[in-house]
């Protein structure tokens, strides 16, 4: 018993914090009656504890607590979004990349370097600031940003993988390539897009939260964490609730699915149970 | 067919620790003591030669492709002019700044015209500061590279003491507590712990100044806002990598022969620990000019990442084009630096450079 919490203990703790942000975005409108973009002057910048606004108010009157939960659905949804959007298309491109080793996997590699040599949240800002604002156009630029460590990862690991005595086996049958690739070398390289895709995802959400929070990325009044970071910082003076709250919510998502992302690594990769 | 994990971890690690190194890295189980290991053969030999100049080859291309990148990418995301001009503008005078600036000219002739000057340090004045964009940029470098280095300073300084007594004091209160907050560390995104450092130490207690730059205690905030979540990675990279050298038999042997568990420690566990750290610095330190986008942003500070952002924000496309080559061409700089840290850190590494 105390192995299997040692072992797994920060991987549930993990499961238990996402769930809760995963209900909290789900059920925002149960949890709350507001609406996250009605204005009231009559209560702006209300403290915590205000009746009916548990997390008081912002500058507009707008409920905080409302425009929190709604904020992790905009979180959750670019991060899923970014998430299955840079598997598809950096797990394919690390695919071919690395079983057809010539001019395709050069081009790939190529791209990768010039990306990587580039810090990840300038680029993404970057191609945001070139391609527009908004929920859309953040997500393409993420993903643009984001896709390479798919495509490396893959591709080291299909270039091992397709030396092995079954993929040998599987030419020697004479399986055509579709079905090689698809049926016996993704299979194979599967665990690692899980990992990778674990770590990213919370990398993609405190991103695009760095991102908005710059004054790109996602506008007012969409309720998300990181433009009402932003909006918070003129009233840090008188209204310290502002700046606490989205970001509390911000970390703690962070934090919980990175727990699942290390568990989820320990479990899928039994070399690297501690 | 079971879906077979092995070596994904490994491969994965390695990759998002140092994704740009050439290097090809031997793996860790090997049982040999590289603090005993002795290289006697100089530094610099042609074969290092070699490599050195086929790495600022690797450089040049990089380099070039980014700046071909984001030239073309700028040239589809609008005109610049009627961004950055009043609204009321007569369009006469819209044509003459379009003129003056070259933006009539086909785009493969504004191209050339921009590399050809690029190679020669010309990225064109700022739109909005009418200087030399790329001096602009180099005189804004050097408060970013203060910070970055300061921020790196910081994240040594705290996470190596502690990783190395979490991995030697394993399942200890010290060892829950430091890796507890290296997990929160990682987790607590840095603009909104310096936004509540700004709100504890400025506006509550008014020990700190809220941005800018000029005392020591300016750099105090947004050195610990950058250094967090570095410090806290590298916190947990330094345990696991001790963790697995202590388990290793040279270890055991140091001990065997009564050294006392310092010398064991600080000689024989911690330079042979000392590779993924290293990575991780390497990696961290590009990483690092990115973070300082952010943090120079809460705090005011004058530097490179600040300038980005509001070029940015202004569409001012030569700034942002200076500031991509001077961004692109430190990273890759730092990464070579990282690759030699290697073959000093590790002489069989040097062996294999030599024979590739």
């Amino acid at each position: 018993m105390t192995t299997f919490i040692g072992r797994h203990g920060r991987g549930v703790l993990g499961l238990i914090i996402a769930a809760l942000v995963l209900v909290a975005a789900v059920a925002a409108p149960i949890l709350v009656a507001q609406d996250p973009l009605r204005t009231d002057f009559a209560v702006g910048l209300k403290p915590p504890g205000t009746p009916g606004h548990p997390l008081g108010t912002d500058q507009l009157g707008r409920d905080l607590l409302a425009r929190v939960l709604y904020g992790a659905r905009v979180a959750l949804f670019i991060g899923l979004c970014c998430v299955l959007l840079t598997a598809v298309v950096g797990g394919l491109a690390g695919l071919l990349a690395g079983y057809y080793e010539g001019w395709l996997g050069a081009v790939v590699m190529r791209v990768a370097d010039v990306q990587l040599s580039f810090p990840f949240i300038l680029l993404a800002l970057t191609i945001n600031a070139i391609v527009g604002l908004g929920l859309r156009n953040i997500i393409v630029s993420l993903s643009v940003a984001g896709w390479v460590v798919y495509a490396r990862v893959v591709r080291g690991e299909v270039l091992s993988v397709k030396e092995r005595e079954f993929v040998h086996a599987a030419q020697a049958l004479g399986l055509g390539r579709a079905r090689l690739l698809f049926r016996h070398i993704l299979p194979n390289v599967a665990p690692s897009i899980v990992i990778v895709g674990s770590l990213q995802f919370a990398q993609f959400i405190v991103a695009e939260a760095a991102i908005s929070f710059l004054g790109f990325g996602v506008q007012p009044p969409t309720p998300a964490w990181g433009s009402m970071l932003s909006e918070s910082r003129d009233y840090l003076y008188v209204a310290w609730w502002l700046a606490a709250f989205p970001g509390a919510a911000l970390a703690l998502t962070a934090l919980g699915i990175n727990l699942v992302g290390d568990w989820l690594r320990d479990v899928l990769d039994p070399k690297f149970r501690v | 067919m079971a879906p077979t994990a092995p070596a994904a971890w490994k491969t994965i690690t390695a990759e998002l620790a140092n994704p740009t190194s050439t290097v090809t890295k031997p793996a860790v189980t090997a049982d040999t003591d590289r603090s005993r290991a002795r290289d006697t053969r100089p530094l610099y030999t042609p074969g290092v030669r070699a490599y050195l100049l086929s790495r600022l080859g690797q450089t040049v291309l990089v380099v070039f492709l980014s700046l071909t990148a984001v030239f073309f990418l700028m040239r589809l995301g609008g005109d610049p002019v009627l961004l950055f001009l009043p609204m009321d503008i007569q369009a006469k005078d819209l044509n003459e700044f379009r003129e003056r600036l070259g933006f009539n000219d086909p785009v493969a002739v504004q191209y050339g015209r921009f590399i050809s000057r690029a190679i020669r340090g010309d990225f064109g004045e700022s739109l909005r500061y009418k200087q030399d964009a790329l001096g602009l940029v180099l005189e804004r470098l050097p408060a970013t590279l203060y910070l970055a280095v300061a921020a790196l300073g910081l994240t040594f300084l705290v996470a190596v003491p502690v990783g190395v007594l979490s991995a030697v004091r394993r399942g200890s209160l010290f060892d829950f507590f430091g890796m507890g907050a290296a997990v929160l560390g990682q987790a607590v995104p840095g603009f909104w712990l310096g936004l509540m450092l700004i709100y504890l130490f400025s506006v509550k207690l008014g020990w700190l100044p809220t941005g800018g730059t000029g005392s020591a205690r300016h750099f105090v905030m947004p050195c610990v806002v950058l250094a967090s979540f570095y410090a806290a990675r590298m916190a947990r990279i330094t345990r696991s990598s001790v963790l697995d050298t202590l388990n290793e038999e040279f270890v055991l042997t140091a001990r065997a022969k009564g050294l006392a568990e310092r010398i064991v420690i600080a000689k024989h566990t911690l330079k042979n620990s000392a590779i993924p750290i290293v990575t991780l610095a390497g990696l961290d330190t590009g990483q690092l000019l990115g973070g300082a986008v952010i943090t120079e942003t809460i705090f005011a500070w004058p530097g490179l990442g600040r300038l980005t952002v509001q070029a940015l924000l202004n569409r001012d496309f030569p700034v942002v084009l200076a500031a991509v080559f001077i961004f692109s061409v430190t990273y890759t700089l730092i990464n070579l630096v990282v690759d030699l840290l290697y073959g000093w850190l590790d002489p069989r590494t040097r062996r294999e450079r030599a024979r590739a």
